[in-house]
């Protein structure tokens, strides 16, 4: 099977988040970046799948060149190609996919594996687009996934359950945390994605349909209290939650 | 933007979401602005009939995608359906509630149409020809407002964020059946619902939600969150820790790489308050902690606290709200 992977750049989930002097984007200042933690369930689905039905898993990011580390880390764990494609200026979300779109349209592949949202802008938008542009189905969120062949099975996390679907390759499939346990890479492994193909392309953005006019910190909470200690403090909470705050 | 709101109301065996009814209430208040009037898109099997519905609550005019093959849900065949209703009403503007449909229909629909999208807003103007929205980003640790000017633009609306549009009983709008054409796009088609985790209350939805953390000790230590939950009719959510740990689903999981939750009520026992799991839960009405850690973070964030063992507190609670009558 011609196997895919969409990958993007995220902050680290432990970080902190501070607003850029200019008021538009995220100070980059003291963050650690690292692969979406979406995309690590995709990658591992995307190898499993290779595994049981054989074929080939290339990993495609639209990103900075500092991107190049999170490719060789899929590498490690089972990818065999990996491609980075780094727009000239910005791009939104439907950038991305046209972006990735234009890319994988004359690769035929088989299927593309996404992480169901890239844990920085949230907008969980790529999958579907790409699904669009290429005219293949889509199943997003993703928590279990069986391949039988040219067709699979699939499981999606819905409002209060779980969703069966059926489909047939080829398809976008989009995973959320759950779908598998992502491999740690041994030393050996780490090795020898060294010698493994990575191409880096410069490509023109797609001018952004969407453009952020501020970005701000969320407003901050008014200040609580402790209300006491130990099993004696619950009077004085349900007196509080009753006719203080009034949601009782 | 061209003028004109077109809202899809989503219907699942006959019942309309709603975060429909929230964004169709939203597109009334954006009504004047945007100029046109506001359309109501039914999409599915059967639908056809939940059209008077869409009027009492306010819609102009519904367009209804009426097809056997659009019983199951595919989103491609659903965003193919939705599409061709957009097209029939000439909307400008197209609003989606944000539901696991929602934002899976809204941007294959943004990509058919090369239409700027943004999701999960949770405020809207329009103003100068063009949408302007507030969304929380890196789950709710920094908000942007984004700005879109193009003739079509779509965007899907954060449940609960909203004022659900009211009926209006006797009120009536013509409806227009659209043919979609092409069934060939039906792909991959739900089947069925899982059974296991289906039914339970989500913790998304919920308006109380008793969340628990590494301290509850072990999948049995959620035994006293599950009945304090029950007695305040609400969902028992879980920190990032616990989820990894398998002590609980991930569809229970609160915060960065789950759930974004705003309930009315916000229980944190045993939770010492990651960045991660108080960017998820930050915006609830009422946070309340338990925590025998003074020091842990989550105090700071919480409305009450109590510094106590969770094993003594909890039921505790649990008895004293049941004295005190409390039917939520």
């Amino acid at each position: 099977m011609n196997l895919y992977v969409c990958l993007s750049r995220v902050p680290d989930t432990a970080t902190r988040i501070r607003v850029h002097a200019d008021g538009l984007r995220i100070d980059p200042e003291g963050v650690q970046f690292t692969i979406n933690p979406f995309d690590e369930f995709a990658v591992e689905e995307a190898v499993k799948l290779k595994e049981k039905q054989g074929g080939k898993v290339t990993v495609i990011t639209v990103g900075p060149a500092e991107a190049q580390k999170d490719l060789r880390a899929c590498l490690a764990r089972g990818v065999d190609d990996a491609v980075l494609l780094a727009p000239k200026g910005p791009v939104d979300g439907l950038g991305v996919a046209k972006l990735l779109a234009a890319r994988l349209k004359d690769a035929k592949p088989d299927a593309i594996f996404c992480g169901k949202q890239s844990v920085d802008d949230d907008q969980g938008a790529v999958g579907p687009m790409l699904a669009a542009l290429l005219g293949m189905p889509v199943v997003t969120r993703v928590v279990k996934f069986e391949a039988r062949g040219a067709t699979f099975a699939a499981a999606r996390e819905i409002e209060g359950g779980l969703e069966n679907v059926e489909g047939a390759f080829p398809a976008v499939i989009t995973a959320d945390k759950g779908l598998n346990k992502p491999r740690a890479a041994g030393l050996k492994d780490i090795m020898g994605a060294k010698n493994k193909p990575l191409v880096q392309e410069s490509v023109d953005a797609p001018a952004p349909k969407l453009r952020t006019l501020k970005l701000e910190p969320p407003a901050e909470r008014a200040p609580g209290r402790i209300v006491g200690e130990g099993k004696a403090a619950t009077a004085k909470l349900v007196d509080a939650l009753r006719n203080e705050s009034k949601v009782l | 933007m061209k003028p004109g709101i077109l809202v899809f109301v989503e219907a699942r065996d006959g019942r309309v979401k709603n975060a429909s009814w929230e964004a169709l209430g939203e597109a009334l208040r954006l009504k004047s602005a945007a100029g046109g009037d506001v359309s109501a898109a039914l999409v599915g099997s059967g639908v056809q009939s939940l059209a008077g519905l869409a009027a009492a609550r306010g819609a102009d005019r519904v367009f209804a995608v009426d097809q056997g093959y659009l019983g199951a849900y595919d989103c491609a065949a659903w965003g193919r359906a939705l599409q061709r209703a957009a097209e029939a009403s000439g909307a400008g503007l197209i609003l989606l509630g944000g539901t696991t449909v929602g934002r899976d229909v809204g941007p294959w629909l943004a990509a058919q149409l090369d239409a700027p999208y943004a999701a999960d807003c949770t405020s809207t103007v329009v103003e100068k020809g063009g949408v302007v929205a507030r969304r929380p980003v890196y789950a709710g640790k920094a908000v942007a407002t984004v700005g879109a000017d193009a003739d079509v633009c779509v965007l899907t609306l954060r449940p609960k964020a909203f004022e659900a549009a009211p009926e209006q009983p006797g009120r009536t709008a013509p409806v227009t059946l659209v043919v979609p054409g092409d069934p060939e796009h039906v792909r991959a088609v739900a089947v069925s619902l899982a059974t296991g985790a289906g039914g339970a209350l989500d913790v998304a939805e919920a308006d109380v939600v008793v969340s628990g953390g590494r301290g509850v000790g072990g999948p049995e230590g959620f035994k006293p969150l599950e009945e304090l939950a029950a007695v305040l009719g609400g969902a028992v959510g879980a920190s990032r820790a616990v989820v990894d740990l398998g002590w609980r689903d991930h569809a229970a999981q609160v915060g960065q790489t789950g759930k974004t939750v705003a309930p009315t009520l916000y229980i944190a026992a045993g939770i010492s308050g990651a960045i991660q799991h108080l960017a998820g839960m930050r915006t609830s009405k009422v946070i309340v902690a338990i925590n025998r850690d003074p020091e842990a973070p989550i105090f700071k964030t919480a409305t009450y606290g109590i510094v106590g063992d969770l094993f003594e507190v909890v039921p505790e609670l649990s008895r004293a709200l049941k004295e005190a009558g409390v039917h939520r």
